[in-house]
């Protein structure tokens, strides 16, 4: 027994490049533990404490609940408008070479690096009925600052880069021999491009409207300053928030921001379940 | 469909892919496009198939001229070099692809588009995958699965590009006799891309090299074979050994080595190209050549053993290959390491100042009788 032990212990174990698994795998998990698990839970303990009636009358009141849809709503269409946005900016930086292209492939981050209040303030002057861009729609008749369609906006502008970031690699992946193949088979431009190419670019696109979806829902900074943060027309969520802090009254913040929570949670779960099953459709490990 | 190629010239950017060619392909014919990588092979495919524009030039399917036409409009089979099978579609849904982007007026019934799909699948001996997907197949059964998309609209003429290069040998032998079966029974012109010089020769009806942007040689294969006419090709269709001589005393000597001139060769410097298994092999010079190697390797092959040799105190750029057969290597077993003296039969000699090989051969009394002993 002992000597089979022995010959165990001096076989060639499986050479990794970094070693350590162990530390690392542990150093992770306590990182994750410390930013990301522990404030949920006691998010979660902070609404648990409250009792399930308040809890129910915190998050059902119909001030908030004015809230819910406004940030829906203005989400759904600020995500939508980005899978589209996104998909073509993605496209013209991955299909053409033209003078600037890196520069504008920079410039898609910027929401990102950008302080969101800088955002705000930017986009609330800019579109304020004596901004540059304002005049113009109060000319059209159309008013964007301190409306609802002014969330939509700031929340399209803060997540775009998650639709260009996720479509981006997948395009230039997408070896142009399967359109030729669909052209040499009689396909149309337009049939080659949905029957082909959007199929491959479907899981990533989802997954980038998703991402900017739950982005969109969590939005604050730039938001409160277009949005003009009227109750029951043009209050976010986050806002509501916001406002229950101000108030001291933690618990309800809590309760609130458990559900904005809850919400994102289970659509990043869908969103990766969904893709799962697609991917592996494609990767043929089914 | 015959396929007339006129004049066809391309670049890209300062490089010249293809030098102003023409090509003639008879209707139902299948044709070979030989050449190294970069030779221009897969720009004239493309070219023909439309994936690419030419610069100059027509092309025209039977009187159809197709110069300005876009690929789609074509309808020509084109099976790409890595397959390009639509990932995201079943076996099934692959092959229908072709007969499903018809226009409305042309496309048949979806019962139709099944039928015609099974009968694909039962074609290319597949049926039982038609539920996959392409990365649930292995690398021959992606290859049949292409051709049968390929063949899904009924074209005139089909084009494979390196179809059979990402294959091992045996399923590329099978799939080779299967495709030539193929095109024998449905009757198309196929032109197709290859490297490989055993794959050109054996399944074409003709084969073009193509070295640079031009052709080189377009004959069938056995005229290939027998009489290629320039340096390129020879060194290109492979088991040639070059002798590079300088005339001394009706000798071709290189170091100390030396050929002796036959009767039918002009007193001239330059380069005798030997086939491998146009030698004989023995352990002392003879009248004929003095060339003496070293044997650094030694591989059975199927029917025949092949030595590579170095040559000893004379110059050669390459490494010398020479097939035996098992008798006659087996009588002299011959050992790595070992000094042998080889004598050539026939070659080709390439004057300097000449582009065309002359035909040269040693059968005389002596070889023979040397052969014997």
């Amino acid at each position: 027994m002992a000597t089979h032990l022995s010959a165990a212990d001096t076989r060639p174990r499986h050479k990794r490049v970094l070693p350590g698994l162990s530390l690392s795998l542990g150093t992770s998990l306590l990182f994750i533990s410390l930013i990301l698990l522990l404030p949920m839970s006691g998010l979660v303990m902070q609404s648990v404490d409250m009792g399930w009636d308040r809890y129910w009358q915190v998050i059902s009141d119909e001030r908030v609940v004015a809230s819910y849809k406004v940030t829906l709503w203005a989400a759904l269409i600020a995500s939508i408008f980005n899978g589209f946005f996104g998909l073509l900016l993605a496209w013209v930086l991955v299909r053409y070479e033209f003078p600037g292209r890196r520069i504008l492939d920079a410039l898609v981050d910027l929401p990102f690096a950008l302080p969101t209040a800088v955002a705000g303030i930017t986009l609330a002057t800019l579109y304020a009925q004596n901004g540059w861009y304002g005049e113009i729609l109060e000319s059209l008749g159309l008013k964007v600052a301190y409306t609802p369609w002014g969330i939509v906006l700031a929340m399209a502008f803060t997540s775009i880069p998650f639709v260009v970031r996720t479509v981006q690699p997948v395009l230039e992946e997408l070896s142009p021999e399967e359109e030729e193949a669909g052209m040499t088979l009689g396909a149309s431009d337009w049939s080659v491009f949905r029957r082909v190419i959007f199929p491959a670019l479907w899981p990533a696109l989802m997954t980038g409207i998703a991402l900017s979806f739950t982005r969109s829902l969590g939005e604050f900074g730039a938001v409160i300053f277009i949005a003009g943060n009227m109750p029951y027309v043009s209050e976010i969520t986050s806002l509501m928030i916001f406002v229950s802090l101000q108030e001291f009254d933690f618990p309800a913040a809590s309760a609130i921001a458990s559900v904005v929570l809850m919400a994102s949670l289970i659509l990043l779960f869908a969103i990766n379940i969904w893709q799962a099953r697609y991917l592996r459709r494609l990767h043929g490990r089914s | 469909m015959s396929i007339l190629i006129e004049n066809i010239s391309k670049h890209f950017g300062h490089f010249q892919a293809l030098s102003p060619l023409s090509l003639d392909i008879n209707e139902g014919e299948m044709i070979g496009l030989l050449g190294p990588s970069g030779s221009g092979k897969t720009t004239l495919l493309r070219i023909i198939a439309g994936l690419e524009g030419a610069d100059t030039g027509r092309i025209k399917f039977g009187d159809r001229d197709v110069t300005n036409l876009h690929v789609r409009d074509r309808r020509v089979g084109f099976v790409f070099q890595n397959y390009a099978l639509f990932r995201h579609m079943t076996v099934a849904d692959n092959v229908a692809f072709g007969l499903e982007v018809l226009p409305r007026k042309e496309r048949p019934s979806p019962t139709e588009i099944k039928n015609r799909v099974m009968h694909l699948l039962e074609m290319v001996q597949l049926e039982h995958l038609a539920n996959r997907f392409p990365s649930q197949l292995s690398g021959g059964q992606k290859q049949r699965i292409a051709l049968a998309r390929a063949l899904a609209t009924q074209p005139e003429v089909l084009l494979l590009d390196e179809p059979f290069g990402a294959l091992d040998a045996k399923v590329r032998k099978e799939l080779r006799r299967w495709l030539r079966g193929l095109h024998d029974e449905l009757g198309f012109t196929s032109v197709f891309v290859t490297h490989d010089q055993e794959e050109a020769l054996e399944l074409s009806d003709r084969v073009v090299v193509m070295s640079n942007g031009h052709i080189e040689q377009i004959d069938q294969p056995g005229a290939l074979y027998a009489s290629p006419n320039s340096r390129f090709v020879f060194d290109f269709l492979g088991n040639a050994n070059v002798f590079e001589g300088k005339v001394e005393n009706g000798k071709w000597h290189n170091g100390k080595a030396s050929i002796v001139l036959p009767d039918a060769a002009k007193q001239k410097d330059g380069q005798l190209y030997i086939r491998s298994h146009e030698f004989f092999v023995s352990k002392e010079p003879t009248a004929h050549a003095n060339l003496p190697l070293r044997v650094i390797a030694i591989n059975p092959i199927g029917a025949e053993v092949r030595l590579e040799l170095t040559p000893i105190d004379w110059q050669s750029n390459d490494v010398w290959e020479i097939d035996l057969p098992h008798k006659a290597f087996d009588k002299n077993c011959f050992e790595k390491g070992q000094t042998l003296y080889v004598t050539p039969k026939a070659g080709y000699f390439f004057a300097h100042d000449a582009q065309k090989p002359v035909l040269l051969s040693w059968e005389t009394e002596k070889v023979k009788t040397a052969d014997k002993a």
